[in-house]
């Protein structure tokens, strides 16, 4: 009796073993982070699985804090994140990152005005004010004055925004703090800020939900999120005047005028760009790969995903609503591929 | 104890090697084991929910000392984080919810256990005991897609109308806010209160209820004045069960709250609790003060619950003291 389950135990032990060691060349990879990039991730890490089946990559979405935590930590190989690292975060860990801009997004305006089904257009100034509270009624001559001929109500507006922490928030507070001296020394931009006004609404649905219950209400969501439901959403004043209706390619527009700028630096804020046809309200969204890897399997695989990323990969992205990488981007980022030891 | 009597018969001397293997076989050592065991687990793991919560959020306590509990700001950007508007949010809600659910909880459970006829008392009970166990994101939804807009066209707009001059019910209504919240929960805490009551309803001996109504007492009389206070205790008992789940809920309250950290008078205003911006704050936290200050926030939370738990003993003895139910 005693033999009997001494030998299970041990073929049981062996079996676990042996599920938890893979093949030799197999090459597995652990990441985390951005939820905002998961849809496009999880089929690049599929598609690229199909293609080199030694390589297989797990990626969690558990928020771009938490997978720079998990990177910091050294619990996985790789991480990712809606916000660019600053030189303070960058410094709390003990080696080099490479930051990665993999694809873009966008953040839209949405709005439930009664009376009013159309498109608004919103200028710069309209939306930080709203945002901040100084502009309360939907017929503000803020609003009024770039909607000729559409008759605003003379209704309260209410202010939604995200609840959670989220790269969405920090893509509109970085748009608001640039194109507004008040938002920047009163709110600032991050995943979460102090917001002057208004309620939150927990996630894009969350947001987009309390938008749709409640008369005179604005809020911002990802343009995604937008397009895959199809809602409606405003339109944005840019830095030449314009006012832009957000679109794959006006955000990929925003991101090329940058380009150059990118050279000594990838972490640079892309919202209110100029270029006449650019969507004033996107960023790209990161891997962050340390700049170290001493497992020689390891990195030649990440090295490997990369490249094909850029390439390949980016010819999948528009399918899921994400905007490309403009092809100046791409090579600046094939440049640092090489950096990787 | 009944238990070391019968070791001690079986087994002069317990710890030779037979007599353990003996008492082992016998299974009262090894059931008086393994429940010990499981008994401190509960309690070390506790312990270890505080060492953590105290360790990991050393940087916020360091930076803001006694200050947390009182700053009303929360600003992620410029790292000032405070903790009252969170505690408010918590502390008004779950009141909300209990000033409803404790009438409509207790009614429900007097009339279940002492004046329903059997099966149908048993229908119903087993039906809120499903209610009990639906998830808390069910109830959100339900608030999101019921009760917000039943608060912003009828609920509010009567509140208003009838109660409007107290500084409880003024302001703009968004259908957001702590009455919402309050209601959900309460939605929440209600079958808890009759499951537990009822059951405990139900155990008051039969001859007490014989004895009242032998005095010449009619069947409410004796249900108010004999009944219930003799199962007071575990009526208390069912209210702070309540009031922890309460607390503690997360997901339903972020949902209908409005997720904005200020301390108004209004129950119509937004607010926020303690639970729920932790939970939506926590995932896209960077930065070691901000971090640790959501961990923070969860010992704060510990430490209402429980404030709240020794309250409720108080409460039992208070209430034992003054007599009846032995």
């Amino acid at each position: 009796m005693k033999k009997t389950v001494l030998s299970m135990l041990l073929l049981l032990g062996l079996a676990v073993a042996a599920s938890a060691q893979p093949p030799d060349n197999t090459v597995l990879l652990n990441a985390a982070g951005a939820t905002f990039p998961y849809p496009i991730y999880s089929k690049w890490f599929s598609d690229y699985h199909q293609a080199h089946p030694n390589v297989q990559i797990n990626y969690q979405s558990i928020g771009s804090g938490g997978g720079i935590q998990q990177l910091k930590a050294g619990t996985v190989d790789f991480g990712a994140s809606d916000m660019p690292l600053n030189d303070q975060l960058l410094g709390q860990f003990n080696f080099k990152i490479i930051q990665f801009p993999t694809v873009l997004g966008a953040v839209v305006p949405t709005y439930n005005v009664p009376g009013i089904s159309g498109d608004l257009k919103f200028t710069a100034k309209a939306l930080s004010d709203i945002f901040l509270g100084k502009v309360t009624k939907w017929n503000d001559s803020e609003i009024a004055g770039s909607n000729p001929g559409v008759k605003l109500p003379s209704d309260d507006i209410v202010v939604i925004h995200r609840s959670d922490g989220s790269g969405t928030t920090f893509v509109w507070t970085d748009y608001l703090s640039k194109v507004n001296a008040d938002w920047k020394s009163k709110v600032g931009s991050n995943t979460s800020v102090n917001w002057p006004v208004g309620l939150g609404g927990k996630g894009n649905e969350g947001v987009s939900g309390l938008v749709k219950q409640t008369p005179g209400s604005i809020g911002y969501v990802e343009l995604i999120y937008a397009l895959q439901n199809h809602m409606g959403f405003g339109l944005v004043q840019n830095a030449d005047g314009k006012f832009i209706k957000a679109s794959l390619p006006s955000v990929t527009q925003a991101a090329s005028g940058v380009a150059a700028k990118m050279k000594s630096d990838v972490r640079i804020s892309i919202t209110d760009a100029s270029g006449a046809e650019t969507y004033p309200i996107c960023s790209f969204t990161y891997l962050l790969i340390p700049e170290t890897i001493s497992d020689a399997a390891k990195r030649d695989a990440i090295k490997a995903f990369l490249n094909w990323m850029l390439t390949t990969g980016q010819g999948s992205v528009q399918a899921l609503n994400y905007a490309q990488l403009p092809k100046a981007v791409v090579a600046i980022e094939m440049k640092h591929i090489a950096e990787i030891k | 104890m009944s238990l070391d009597a019968t070791a001690t018969e079986r087994a002069p001397s317990p710890w030779t090697g037979r007599a353990l293997l003996r008492r082992l076989a016998v299974g009262d050592e090894v059931a008086h084991l393994v429940t010990l065991i499981f008994a401190f687990i509960v309690i070390i793991i506790t312990a270890l929910l505080v060492y953590q919560l105290w360790l990991n959020s050393f940087a916020a306590r360091h930076e803001f000392g006694w200050h947390f509990w009182l700053s009303r700001t929360w600003d992620p950007v410029l790292e000032h984080f405070g903790a009252a508007p969170f505690i408010y949010g918590t502390l008004v809600t779950s009141a909300v919810s209990l000033i409803i659910a404790v009438p409509l909880g207790l009614a429900a459970a007097i009339f279940l256990s002492e004046l329903a006829p059997r099966n149908i008392s048993d229908t119903i009970s087993f039906l809120i005991d499903l209610l009990a166990a639906v998830p808390s994101v069910i109830f959100g939804l339900l608030g999101i897609f019921i009760i917000v807009p039943l608060m912003r066209t009828m609920i509010g707009p009567a509140l208003k109308h009838t109660l409007g001059f107290l500084p409880l019910f003024q302001g703009p209504n968004y259908g957001v806010g702590f009455l919402t919240a309050g209601i959900v929960l309460a939605i929440m805490v209600v079958p808890f209160i009759i499951s537990v009551s009822r059951e405990v309803l139900l155990t008051v001996p039969r001859d007490q209820r014989e004895a009242a109504l032998a005095l010449g007492a009619t069947r409410w009389e004796s249900t108010w004045k004999v009944v219930v206070p003799w199962a007071r205790t575990g009526i208390t008992g069912s209210i702070f069960l309540g009031l922890a789940r309460a607390v503690g809920e997360t997901m339903a309250v972020t949902m209908v709250i409005g997720n904005d950290p200020k301390i108004v008078t209004s129950l119509f205003a937004p607010g926020y609790t303690i639970a729920a911006v932790i939970a939506n704050e926590f995932s896209e936290a960077t930065g070691k003060i901000y971090l640790s200050a959501l961990i923070e926030l969860g010992l704060v939370l510990f430490m209402i619950t429980l404030i709240l738990n020794g309250l409720a003993r108080l409460l039992i003895i208070a209430t034992e003291r003054g007599g009846g139910h032995p």
